[in-house]
């Protein structure tokens, strides 16, 4: 792999940039793999970059059935933080915080994670407690989260409006100045190539089309659309594809898939410097590099593979987006997009071992997956590698549905991810 | 936004009207309280989250408020058809090859 | 007086009516009927933007919503400055103020434009695999300045005075385009009768019938057909015709999102206008009839100032009368530009010559050019544009290479083809196919109930076009309902064909050249860009686009998509189709957030709920907390007095005297029927059946997982009524839980629930004076202990209107809870006021209620419980019934995690200094010494300073906590750790003995 540089810019500058190598090949699958990773978004790209960069595992495949990064990845609103009440969600979510703060320089590839602040809007009493409980838990827990007053809030983002004659007041908010965004395809393309050039295979446009089981039970390979692939161990990270692919392996799962939308404005000079979250009146959003404004939206409510929603939906956000900020009605939306999000019944995920050997999941992120990228990954490849969770990801078991071990951030903290 | 057909008021409304209840047919244990876990977790947690046909619950809760029975395509978001509450999964779909 | 560039009898504006406008500051003088663009062009001005990346020197590409370049501000006042506004879109109105944007000091001299000379190092992706080193600096450095360098218009900085109107709409046919492909659908439609709504995102209807000068309709120029068919439309009673109105989303169900711009075009649109309307149609049948767009050629240079699409320049020509240049070259793949030179000639502009890809094309337009004394140059290209702030020259080459000259010129006119708009058609799920002849993507499979017609849908020439729609309307109507029209068919007597065109680039910038040949404008993305995605491993469209953002900039992609996308197919060595077509999504053009949000702003966002005394209460100058949609009091200060002292006082007085409190907001269902305690018994953990009419109980309701849901007290009026009363923010998810389980899963019982939470005012009366306030005010009720005890409930009437009269106490004291129609609220919250006044009570608000019960160890379920609390967490073993075979959650209760030791439970705290208030949320650890991250075993649920204790109280959730009584925890808060002693729940009367006092 040749490392980038401003010097190999500028080398190629003087080229006409026909020296870069591709940044990850396409090469036709082989028989057999000694891991298949169902799912080429960030988490299942971050798996193989961890299995071949900690493990020593390189003889895998990626499968795709779209192309690399077009899942969630490539359609979430980047929101980075770990500022999670419970000690498990804290401590997966904080894990990855760490490796996003360096992972710029781990791959050499600038995923552009910028620490401008996430900053969550409480508009009543019951909305300051729960902010107050995971600032104190997250500071026994040594991760930032800090209370700011209605003054403190507008001046770290001034567009905000903190008007006591707005519908929801702002009563203060929660600070961690450590989240902030990344750039979703750089994360996809950096753990790509990082991964490619290990010796994985990413095989784009191939899809899973059935999970083949030896006579014990064990996982012996994957049916695809381009015929049949061999592995030992496969680990399936197929986000809202999730309940499909384990049924190919008869395992039924605690998954529901929503369509999630969000939008981007017309791109303006900077005018949010921060990410802004707020909760009790439904709206996200921050400004990207290039300009516009990203802005997130709820989910439908119904289970849908269709990457598409309602009008309504983002009418009710940008209802919420110009009560926080009144002076963007004469912005304009210039796109909207939909994903499928896999939403477990605790809203928290699953990274697990399961039922049949072999086989390993990595999903139910819902709404708050990417933000997870880096960590998932790397203890998902410990998972895979070792046969056994990591400690970070242990509690994160499919049995906790049955024994009832929940780590239920949704009733805890009524805070979307 | 979808147009649903309530079965009771037989007409066509937005789905504003609407609430989603998730899966249909998933019916309470008559013993619940002999349940395994195992039995336990299926009925509450499990889910067939199809992509393709679902079998899925609806109230008319700005309507009629009945729960009623829906049958879509999880990926272009058609109904098929819908029921009333208490009616058994249709053994044909209408427009199924026979 | 004629502004240079206008031509006298050219076009259809008066030139009688002027409107004077300013750009960058400078005065101009324009017609009515111009847009932006054609003011700006008829004057002489072509350099009117910069570009994203390099900031190159930008002018116009187009005359219509596909403008990738022409983006400025428009300013009405401080208030109203909108940036991005596409010039060609933007109609004039007299005093108008437009600037340009993205550039510094000026639009002539850019400093931002050094990245043009730099920009062999910007190229595709670039920021990608630089600006890491060293690792602080992304944040702080590189991030910062481009973030300051990129964005184009500034965001307005004041919220916005203008409003914005909704509507709702159905109908039989929604026509989307009022070309004459629209026009045709929408006649034949509308004469079967159905309904329908015509739309088009234009000031005037014509669609390419602006500048197709040969087009004659029933006799008649086809632009003045169309506004005579318009004119007819609109006299109809079926027929809605929606002109400035975009359709921007095409949605599940034929459901259609339309914006329609209302006074953006009015000099001082008033009050009573909105600026936009929001559309929202649902429609029976949908006829797609949005035309194509034009493609620009791709060379170097191809983005000078001057550079346009020959229909641009045709638009400019026969609708405005303005010529884009006076000396005009044209470079074309097709027919189409052709027209545009020819009409162009007529009206006085030299054509210094036309520059043809194709070796030997022929037919009339050609033949025409050259009959008048065109140059036309066939199987050569423009290999490169000169100029700078404004074209001055094309440089010609054979296309296979040779020896090139170069022709003075001050405007080149493009066309490489034409790209039908399928962008709705494929919005709504309809799957697009590539016409590997007219290398076009073409409408092929349909999803929902619409057709697209003409252009949109690959119909070559006018007849064909008028055919179809025509056709299509008339289908879609009967389809619909409509009856057999009686109209006839509009006669197209004189059009013009569509011919095929090129895509990707062009000669000299092809594999291999490093010239700038844009093929996205806005974004400055080249040919190269492309390849260089491609070289890098980016091999579907998707990657390509994302790495190189070619198409996703505020035009998104509507001239760049094609070009772009065989570009990359080029170089991959595949075919078009096999490389695939980026989606389409929503919006068609960018739609603003106010017309969206229409008027969910402010007071309107969200519905407010005020109780019945609300307005005693505002008067009373209580302050009001937001609890779900509802205003409550929190507290009611007197003069003087802030919330603490208020909150002491009125904490004291209730335990002293008494209290007036607005219960109203807690949910209220009643559940009715001969099977009624059944449904209770399944319902709720507790036991019902044996509760006596009269009497009242405190419920316990369970998710089926054996979670805290919510609680209340419920009251049994008779056997087969009961009134259950919910938390404020649960009544709507307590109503529709309890409809669930009784319509799908208990449907055998015979019970009906009803909301009765409107239907009520509830004053709770509470203190030891509380029953000689309601008491001279009861008729009807004995109130006496041994006839009403605590936890009843009488019927009778209070101040002559009915009431539920609970006794029932939320505070430990005697209580009362006095329901009253919630008509009635007012009045007899001032008699009991007055009652309470001889008394000396006090009214309390929500901060009280919550102090008064957790010295008494009550639970606020959602403050004290979280969904992960059991009965039993929440020391409420006693509420679940364990003779009970069946209620719901009796099964989740026994999971293992539920049932396993070290449970966190709910336990009160004492703090060692009395005089410390433990914050809520605080987390508790038994070692305080322990380096972080610490063990935490609990969390501080309610906490407060208690006037009555003389000492600070709390709530916990503590692991084992019924365990540790007596034990001292520690609560490590920033500025030191706090002692606590782990303590039983009750602060207050722990025997009870003053709810009867």
């Amino acid at each position: 792999m040749k490392k980038y540089s401003v010097f190999a810019i500028a080398r190629e500058a003087m080229r006409g940039h026909k020296g870069w190598e591709e940044q990850w090949t396409s090469p036709e699958p082989k028989k057999e793999y000694d891991v298949i990773i169902v799912g080429a978004g960030g988490h299942g790209l971050a798996t193989a970059y961890y299995l071949a960069s900690e493990h020593g595992i390189t003889n895998i495949a990626v499968l795709e059935k779209g192309w690399l990064g077009g899942g969630n990845t490539g359609r979430n609103t980047t929101i980075i933080r770990s500022n999670y009440l419970y000690d498990e969600s804290a401590g997966i979510y904080d894990h990855a915080l760490k490796l996003w703060d360096g992972l710029s320089q781990e791959l050499n590839y600038n995923v552009m994670y910028s620490a401008r602040g996430v900053m969550m809007l409480a508009h009543n009493v019951h909305d300051v407690q729960v902010f107050k409980r995971h600032i104190h838990a997250n500071r026994l827990n040594g991760i930032d989260n800090e209370w700011l007053t209605p003054e403190e809030a507008k001046a770290f983002c001034p567009p905000l409006n903190i008007s006591k004659e707005a519908r929801y007041p702002v009563m203060g908010a929660a600070l961690q100045r450590r989240g902030g965004t990344a750039r979703h395809d750089a994360v996809a393309w950096g753990y790509a190539r990082g991964a490619s050039a290990r010796g994985v295979h990413i095989i784009q446009n191939c899809e899973v089309t059935g999970i083949k089981r030896a006579a014990n039970g064990a996982v012996s390979g994957v049916e695809t659309t381009r015929g049949f692939i061999g592995a030992k161990k496969v680990g399936v990270v197929a986000a809202g594809h999730s309940s499909v692919i384990m049924n190919m392996a008869g395992v039924r799962m605690p998954l529901e898939s929503y369509p999630l939308q969000a939008l981007v404005s017309e791109p303006i000079k900077p005018v949010v410097p921060c990410v802004v979250m707020s909760n009790t009146v439904h709206a996200y959003i921050s400004q990207s590099d290039k300009g516009e404004l990203v802005i997130g939206a709820g989910t439908d409510q119904y289970v849908s593979y269709s990457q598409t929603g309602g009008l309504h939906i983002l009418q009710h956000t940008l209802d919420a987006i110009c009560e926080m900020f009144p002076i963007f009605t004469r912005m304009k939306m210039l796109r909207s997009w939909g994903g499928i999000v896999d939403v477990t019944p605790d809203r928290s995920p699953i990274l697990a071992k399961t039922p049949v050997k072999g086989l390993y999941v990595n999903c139910g992120w819902g709404t708050g997956g990417f933000k997870a990228t880096p960590g998932s990954g790397n203890v998902f490849a410990h998972t895979i590698a070792k046969d056994e969770p990591h400690p970070i990801n242990a509690p994160f078991t499919l049995e906790r549905f049955r024994t009832g071990r929940l780590i239920d951030e949704a009733a805890a903290a009524a805070v979307a991810h | 936004m979808l147009l649903i057909r309530c079965p009771y008021c037989e007409e066509e409304r937005p789905e504003l009207e609407f609430r989603n209840a998730g899966e249909a047919h998933i019916a309470r244990p008559t013993n619940i309280a002999a349940e395994s876990d195992d039995d336990f977790e299926k009925f509450f947690f499990i889910r067939a989250n199809p992509k393709g046909v679902i079998y899925e619950r609806w109230r008319h809760i700005h309507g009629c408020a009945r729960f009623f029975n829906a049958v879509r395509d999880t990926v272009t978001d058609k109904f098929v058809m819908t029921y009333k509450a208490g009616e058994p999964k249709p053994a044909k779909l209408p427009g199924a090859p026979k | 007086m004629n502004a240079a560039f206008r031509i006298s009898g050219a076009g259809r504006l008066s030139q009688a009516k002027t409107a004077s406008f300013s750009f960058d500051g400078k005065p101009y003088t324009g017609i009515a009927g111009d847009t932006l663009a054609s003011a700006l062009l008829a004057n002489g001005v072509h350099l009117v933007g910069r570009s994203f990346k390099y900031h190159r020197p930008r002018g116009f590409l187009s005359a219509g919503a596909e403008e990738p370049n022409a983006l400025v501000q428009i300013v009405r006042d401080d208030a109203r400055k909108t940036p991005n506004v596409r010039a060609t879109v933007q109609e004039l109105y007299d005093g108008l103020i437009a600037n340009s944007q993205n550039r510094w000091p000026s639009l002539a001299f850019d400093v931002g434009a050094v990245n043009d000379i730099a920009s062999p190092m910007f190229s595709a992706g670039f920021y990608y695999k630089t600006f890491m080193w060293p690792k602080w600096a992304w944040k702080d450095l590189y991030e910062p300045k481009i973030r300051a360098a990129a964005g184009l218009g500034v965001s307005p900085e004041k919220p916005d005075p203008d409003h914005y109107a909704s509507r709702y709409a159905h109908c039989e046919v929604l026509v989307l385009g009022g070309g004459a492909a629209g026009i045709a659908s929408a006649v034949a439609a509308a004469e079967t009768g159905v309904r329908v709504i015509l739309a088009d995102e234009q000031a005037e209807f014509g669609g390419s019938l602006r500048f197709e000068s040969g087009a004659r309709i029933d006799g008649q120029d086809g632009y003045a057909w169309a506004q005579a068919a318009i004119a007819r439309l609109k006299a109809m009673d079926n027929v809605r015709v929606l002109s400035r109105t975009t359709a921007f989303g095409y949605y599940a169900q034929n459901f259609v999102g339309l914006v329609e711009r209302v006074s953006d075009h009015i000099k001082n649109p008033g009050r009573e206008l909105a600026r936009e309307r929001l559309w929202q149609v649902r429609a029976n049948r949908v006829v797609i009839a949005t035309g194509a767009i034009e493609r620009h050629m791709v060379f170097a240079n191809n983005d000078r100032p001057g550079v346009m699409l020959a229909s641009a320049a045709r638009t400019y020509l026969n609708h405005y009368g303005v010529a884009v240049g006076r000396n005009v070259g044209v470079y074309t793949a097709n027919d189409s530009a052709y027209a545009a030179a020819i009409d162009l000639k007529k009206a006085g502009v030299n054509i210094a010559a036309i520059v043809d890809l194709r070796d030997n094309p022929s037919g009339p337009v050609i033949d025409e050019a050259r009959a008048l004394g065109i140059e036309i140059n066939f199987g050569r290209a423009v290999v490169s544009a000169g100029g700078k702030l404004r074209v001055s020259s094309m440089t010609v080459q054979p296309k296979n290479g040779g020896g090139g000259r170069t022709i003075p010129v001050d405007a080149i006119l493009m066309s490489a083809g034409w790209t039908p708009s399928v962008h709705l058609f494929s919005q709504s799920r309809g799957k697009v196919a590539f016409n590997e002849e007219s290398k076009r993507f073409v409408p092929g499979a349909y999803a929902q109930d619409c057709v697209s017609v003409g252009a949109c849908n690959g119909a070559d020439g006018l007849d064909a076009t008028v055919d179809e729609a025509y056709a299509a309307g008339a289908k879609a109507a009967k389809e619909a309902g409509g009856k057999v029209g009686k109209g006839a068919k509009p006669k197209v007597d004189a059009g013009e064909s569509w011919s095929r065109g090129m895509l990707g680039a062009g000669p000299g910038a092809g594999p291999g050249t490093t010239v700038k040949a844009f093929v996205d404008f806005q974004n400055d993305v080249t040919a190269k860009d492309i390849r260089q995605a491609v070289h890098e491993g980016m091999h579907s469209i998707e990657h390509v686009k994302r790495f190189t953002t070619n198409g996703m900039a505020t035009d998104q992609g509507k001239t760049s998509n094609m070009h772009g996308l065989a570009i990359a197919a080029e170089e991959l060595g595949k075919p078009i189709p096999q490389v695939g077509l980026t989606t389409f999504r929503a919006p068609y053009t960018p739609v603003t957030f106010g017309s969206i949000v229409g008027h969910a702003r402010g007071a309107l966002f969200d519905p407010t709920r005020r109780t019945a005394t609300h307005g005693w209460a505002a008067r009373q100058g209580a302050v009001f907390e937001d609890v779900g949609h509802w205003k409550r009091a929190w507290y009611f200060p007197k003069a003087g007095e802030g919330m603490h002292a208020a909150v002491n006082r009125e904490c004291v007085t209730v335990r002293k005297v008494g209290g007036l409190f607005d219960a109203s907001t807690l949910g209220k269902i009643e559940v009715v029927g001969p099977d009624a305690a059944k449904f209770m018994e399944l319902l709720y953990t507790n036991p019902w059946e044996k509760l006596e009419s009269g009497r009242c109980r405190y419920g316990i309701m369970l998710r089926e997982d054996g979670f805290i849901y919510d609680d209340g007290v419920v009251g049994r009026l008779a056997p087969d009524r009961f009134h259950v009363t919910t938390t404020t923010g649960g009544a709507p998810r307590v109503m529709n839980h309890m409809e669930d389980y009784l319509q799908t899963e208990f449907p055998h019982l015979n019970v009906w629930l009803t909301s009765i939470t409107e239907q009520w005012a509830v004053i709770a009366v509470q203190g030891p004076k509380s029953r000689d306030i309601i008491a001279p005010l009861v008729e009807g009720i004995d109130m006496s202990d041994e006839a009403m005890p605590h936890m009843s409930v009488r019927e009778g009437k209070i101040c002559g209107v009915p009431t539920r009269l609970f006794r029932m106490s939320f505070t430990g004291e005697r209580g009362f809870e006095v329901n009253v129609p919630a008509d009635y609220g007012e009045a007899v919250w001032e008699a009991l006021w007055a009652e309470g006044q001889k008394h000396g009570a006090t009214a309390y608000g929500t901060e009280t209620m919550h102090v008064l019960r957790a010295e008494k160890g009550y639970i606020i379920v959602g403050q004290d419980t979280d969904g992960t609390v059991t009965p039993n967490d929440a020391g409420l073993d006693w509420a679940v019934g364990k003779k009970k075979t069946d209620f719901v959650g009796i099964r989740g209760l026994t999971r293992p995690d539920l049932v396993a030791k070290g449970r966190k439970q709910l336990v009160g705290l004492k703090t060692k200094d009395p005089k410390v208030v433990l914050e809520e949320g605080a987390q508790i650890v038994a070692d305080p010494k322990q380096p972080i991250p610490m063990k935490m075993i609990g969390h501080v649920t309610s906490s407060y300073w208690s006037e009555n204790c003389g000492r600070s109280i709390a709530l916990a959730l503590v692991a084992g906590g019924r365990d540790r009584m007596g034990q001292t925890l520690y609560v490590p808060m920033p500025n030191g750790t706090i002692e606590v002693e782990v303590t039983g729940m009750v602060f207050v009367d722990e025997k009870g003995e003053r709810l009867n006092g």
